[in-house]
């Protein structure tokens, strides 16, 4: 049987392999204890306080973890913040609702909440009903958020994953109510939207990167560390590779775009 | 093995996954048919337990007496339809196909146009020249929205030109800029998954 690698790909190999030993490099390093130093990320740093306004306020949080599917990895991503996130509302014995579009997604948050309540020892906080699904129709989706938004008064919401043109409705109804923000996307195309309607947003990396910074460990900060290391190294490929299209050498960008 | 099991699965279809990314030929077309199939699967058995949620969760509701006209609404159309399509079939004329046709599709229509007015009530928030950034924020803005009309080919004929400037240079660096870190992202999320490093799903 024919098998054979896709010379088209070659570059992206190597730059894995190249980020694997990285993150390995990193792991090792957090592992020894040494401490690496992270920049403050605002988004992040308002999680605590948001869940805090909701506790004072008596009301709960609501999570939307993207209209994606599982198989999309901001949803993962998503649902790494779910879990610290619930097991912060956990701790503040605060309600957290979580509406799903896709059925995989909703019985996996289902049992990342699960899971968060039992690691801080209260599984009784867990409500079978806060975490449902609503609508595989996008706009049927977005209304359904819209008006639980307004008849619950939900004193923070998250928007956390994949969202396409229900983003602004969602953020702007959240904003109409009166609710604390805070959003992360990787989608591009909807960052001005929630840039202008939340109060916090995670920009395409942070928001990969949120889950690790919760946690606080090191081992999954080292992961954000080699993250820019590898930025670098893009970086000066970048340079050195523009630098060297000028001088009519093409090497590098003949490399990562072969023809 | 509780934790062991789960974390070998995930390892082990994640390289199947990444491998198949790279090597060419039938053999790894089929492993991703497979995978496929074996989502779809998945996914059909999540389905059913998505409608005993969503019934459970309003038939509460309609218990505990909490938003019970909107609870009712949910549970009579969503086993309206079904036994509509169960019974009368779903083809072209069919009494499904009509509601769908003429109740569905202009509800998403209606709530997809509201989408212009709450750009409207945005856009007034953010272009507010408050600080440099938003001042510069503001003029790219109106530059770009006179430029990319047939107003702005009135007023001169440059300005088109240069509002798609602004969106082909300035605007796709900034995008470029985040593409990477999406990228590094989505890559080091998927490595941190596959090598068990965060294992936040499985604490």
């Amino acid at each position: 049987m024919e098998i054979g690698i896709d010379i088209q790909k070659l570059s992206v190999l190597i730059s894995v392999i190249i980020y694997t030993f990285l993150l390995l490099y990193f792991i090792s390093k957090a592992r020894k204890g040494e401490k690496l130093f992270l920049r403050k990320i605002p988004g992040i740093e308002a999680v605590d306080e948001a869940i805090g306004r909701a506790t004072e306020m008596g009301r709960s949080i609501l999570y939307v973890p993207g209209l994606s599917t599982i198989d999309d990895v901001a949803t993962i991503a998503s649902l790494n913040i779910l879990s610290r996130v619930a097991k912060k509302a956990g701790e503040y014995e605060t309600d957290i609702i979580v509406p799903n579009r896709n059925p995989v997604v909703y019985t996996v948050a289902k049992e990342v909440i699960k899971q968060a309540y039992t690691s801080i020892g209260r599984p009784d906080l867990f409500k079978e009903d806060s975490v449902f699904y609503v609508t595989d129709s996008q706009f049927g989706y977005a209304a359904s958020v819209c008006g639980l938004m307004v008849r619950e008064k939900t004193a923070t919401n998250f928007f956390m994953g994949m969202f396409w043109a229900e983003s602004l409705l969602l953020a702007e109804t959240g904003t109409s109510t009166g609710a604390i923000q805070i959003a992360g996307t990787d989608a591009i195309t909807q960052l001005p939207f929630f840039v202008t309607s939340c109060d916090y947003t995670l920009i395409g990396e942070e928001f990969y990167a949120a889950s690790a910074y919760l946690s606080g460990e090191p081992v999954l900060v080292s992961t954000i560390k080699a993250q820019d290391v590898m930025k670098l190294i893009i970086g000066f490929l970048l340079i050195l590779g523009g630098f060297l299209g000028l001088i009519g050498k093409s090497y590098i960008l003949n490399f990562i775009f072969p023809k | 093995m509780k934790k062991q099991v789960p974390l070998f699965i995930v390892f082990f279809i994640g390289l199947l996954g990444f491998l198949q990314y790279f090597i060419t030929g039938p053999l790894s077309k089929s492993v991703y048919t497979l995978l496929l199939e074996w989502f779809q699967g998945v996914q059909g058995m999540a389905i059913i337990m998505a409608v005993i949620s969503l019934t459970r969760r309003h038939f509460t509701n309609v218990r505990k007496g909490k938003n019970v006209f909107y609870s009712l609404v949910t549970l009579i159309s969503l086993y309206g339809m079904m036994i509509l399509g169960i019974f009368f079939g779903i083809g072209k004329g069919s009494i499904f196909d009509k509601i769908y046709e003429f109740v569905m599709v202009p509800l998403n229509a209606t709530t997809f146009s509201l989408l212009s007015f709450y750009m409207a009530s945005a856009a007034y928030r953010a272009f507010r020249a408050r600080s440099v950034e938003s001042a510069l924020l503001l003029l790219s803005a109106f530059v770009l929205m006179i430029g990319l009309t047939s107003f702005g080919d009135v007023l001169s004929e440059s300005l088109p030109y240069f509002a798609q400037w602004v969106l082909d240079v300035p605007n796709l660096a900034a995008q470029r800029g985040i593409t990477l870190g999406i990228a590094l992202g989505i890559l080091a999320t998927s490595l941190k998954i596959m090598l068990g490093i965060e294992r936040s799903w499985l604490e």
